[in-house]
């Protein structure tokens, strides 16, 4: 078991004619997953990776059964890609473009899951299934399927805690990077009901940093509603006030949002949250009992 | 982006939202004149990017007219948390019968735009939510709805805020112009503290906050131009012209990442293990060698350096892309402090094979690359 992904998922890439998303086409093929299309306006008839382009995701979704799309596509065309997706029949849309305004970021939200679109992102590596399905740009070769949940605002931030997992043996049944904008079409708490009914995890590890409450939220959502364990690791201890720190959302505006308060809330509320990277593997191997 | 009050005020009457009759002013002669025309008490206020400006005495009420000259002059000359005053608004002292606290933002927990309400106005509103939450309103707003608000619907609103019918529908209108002006402009924040009855009873913006949303920028060419250069940084400036993400620190270890969450537990990790950062940059994805060698230049531009670190997680950045970069900006620059370089991910054993016979100290993991920077370049 695993969620949202798993072998039998099949996928369309919209912008998969450019170098970002044609190389990492090339990878998810090379992965194993199961890439039916692509998608690109005015290039429909085209063939890439030899994979039949369309011009629109109802097209393609038509033609091809597709149930998940991934999306490259540049900032400035990323709403009427998103919006192009939301009435194409497919199930969830994972948004990897950085730079998307955040009122389009809203509004294609709102018209997807009007049609009952999932949509993880914008600006996220995507998700991982490991040995089944990876629809994303994260390094497939660290990922090991196995019993660990992953959450995380953070794409590189992911692939740190990912590698230690994997080394240390407890592999991963599904890893989500969110996203590090403001407004993200999943958070921490849209995700954790999954993996707490997902028999094959057995802890999560939430990845978040500075801005926002999503952290405390979760942490809240896990005393209140879970049975697995979850731990934390947050960014940005050394973070000063005011700046952006890369991701449009990692900003700290008032107390609430610096790392060090949202560490201290999640811990009271019983999620432990690592001061190193290198100690979230520990954390959950005393969570699991394993030593 | 950050608007000045002046600016935002600007838009507001583009779009019909009542603002005093206060004037921007960049001298203290300009000053004069302003309140010559305007009458009578006035107050100067300072335009700045910086809070607590009235505690830093960059607001005045001035009420004889010879004492606007050294009162603007003292201004004008002020500098607050380091950003210089370069211009003055000079408004009429308006008659307060009620104010409020008004504004629309994007709210992250609810995924909408909401209007934020306040009838105890002029106070710090994250501090009355602490203290009072029941105090607050909230009206959720759509992101498709923001064009095409109806007056009726924020009416029950408007009237907790002005209980007076005429004035709660003059509140209304605002809040209906306010949500076109916020979509229009890419906004993700307006605020208006206070919004008052004045002296005959009409509401009007006394004040004004703006911020735009930076990655809507390249759509709003109109708005570059209010951009207050003295509070940007020149070096994040060109950083982000060469598609990086830069912010200077205080420390002497060089962090070059990518990502911006990496960037961030770089920094949290040099700092644990007892170095301190200079800087958070990330070089973001897909990352061409020109970009390494940009950011190499901007590391170096600090003359507190003295050691690099180099933490690079390949996904959609390329291993190999990193270390042609590398290698290019040691050609073409003398780096005199050591560098640490961790290269894991995408591509890794093609950018390995490239940095093969440098230097270069290399290292497995963040906080073995944290320790050797630290050990180099020495504690802070």
């Amino acid at each position: 078991m695993s969620i949202l992904i798993n072998k039998n998922t099949k996928v369309i890439v919209q912008g998969i004619t450019g170098r970002d998303g044609s190389f990492h086409s090339q990878q998810m093929i090379d992965y194993g997953t199961n890439i039916v299309g692509g998608v690109t306006p005015g290039k429909g008839g085209q063939t890439v990776l030899g994979r039949p382009i369309f011009n629109s995701c109802k097209e393609a979704v038509a033609a091809t059964g597709a149930d998940v799309s991934i999306m490259y596509v540049p900032a400035k065309f990323a709403k009427a890609a998103m919006i192009d997706a939301a009435t194409s029949g497919i199930k969830l849309l994972v948004a990897i473009t950085e730079g998307v305004p955040t009122l389009d970021a809203l509004e294609a939200y709102e018209l997807l899951t009007a049609h009952g679109v999932r949509l993880i992102g914008p600006n996220c590596p995507g998700l991982i299934t490991p040995g089944e399905c990876k629809i994303g740009i994260m390094p497939a070769s660290i990922h090991k399927a196995g019993r660990v949940g992953v959450i995380s605002r953070s794409g590189t931030l992911t692939y740190e805690i990912v590698n230690e997992l994997t080394n240390a043996g407890l592999g991963e049944s599904t890893c989500i990077g969110i996203g590090g904008d403001p407004v993200i079409g999943s958070k921490f708490t849209d995700l954790l009901p999954l993996f707490e009914k997902d028999s094959q995890t057995e802890a999560i590890v939430i990845c978040g940093e500075i801005g926002g409450q999503d952290e405390v939220e979760a942490a809240r959502y896990y005393k209140e509603h879970m049975t697995k364990p979850v731990v934390g690791f947050m960014a940005g201890l050394t973070a000063p006030p005011g700046k952006r720190m890369g991701h449009a959302g990692a900003i700290v505006g008032g107390e609430d949002d610096t790392a060090a308060s949202k560490i201290a809330k999640m811990e009271a509320l019983g999620v432990p949250v690592a001061r190193l990277i290198s100690d979230v593997v520990s954390l959950v191997e005393r969570k699991l009992g394993v030593s | 982006m950050k608007l000045h009050e002046y600016q935002a005020k600007a838009l507001f009457r583009e779009v019909g939202i009542p603002c005093p009759a206060d004037r921007a002013v960049s001298t203290a002669a300009e000053a004069v004149e302003a309140a010559k025309a305007l009458g009578l008490p006035v107050v100067l206020k300072a335009q700045v990017h910086a809070g607590g400006r009235g505690k830093a005495g960059g607001v005045k009420l001035v009420s004889k007219l010879e004492d606007i000259k050294p009162t603007a002059e003292k201004i004008l000359s002020l500098t607050i948390k380091d950003l210089p005053v370069r211009k003055l608004l000079v408004a009429p002292a308006a008659e307060i019968k009620k104010e409020v606290y008004l504004s629309i933002l994007i709210d992250r927990g609810t995924r909408k735009a909401v209007f934020i309400g306040c009838a105890e106005g002029g106070v710090e509103i994250e501090e009355t939510a602490k203290t009072n939450p029941g105090a607050i309103l909230r009206y959720e707003v759509a992101a498709k709805e923001l064009q095409t608000l109806q007056h009726a619907k924020v009416m029950p609103f408007a009237l907790k805020l002005f209980s007076n019918p005429k004035q709660a529908a003059e509140v209304a209108d605002i809040m209906v112009k306010l949500a076109k002006l916020f979509a229009d402009k890419d906004a993700s924040l307006i605020e208006i503290n206070p919004l008052i009855a004045d002296g005959h009873d009409k509401i009007i913006a006394l004040d004004a906050k703006m911020i735009v949303d930076d990655n809507a920028m390249f759509r709003h060419a109109e708005l570059e131009p209010l951009r207050d250069m003295d509070s940007e940084n020149q070096d994040e400036l060109d950083a982000k012209a060469q598609g990086l993400s830069f912010i200077p620190l205080d420390g002497t270890i060089g962090c070059m990442v990518n990502g911006a969450g990496l960037a961030m537990a770089t920094m949290d990790t040099i700092k644990h293990v007892g170095g301190n950062p200079a800087n958070f940059l990330d070089v973001g994805g897909s990352s061409s060698p020109d970009k390494v060698v940009a950011a190499f230049r901007l590391i170096l531009k600090n003359p507190k350096i003295t050691a690099i670190l180099i933490n690079i997680f390949g996904g959609i950045t390329r291993c190999d892309d990193i270390a042609k970069g590398i290698l290019q900006s040691l050609e073409q620059m003398n780096v005199p402090v050591p560098i640490i370089v961790r290269l894991v991910g995408t591509n890794e054993e093609q950018g390995r094979k490239l940095l093969e016979g440098t230097k270069l100290g290399t290292a497995k993991s963040l906080v073995e690359g944290a320790r050797k920077a630290t050990e180099l370049g020495g504690r802070a």
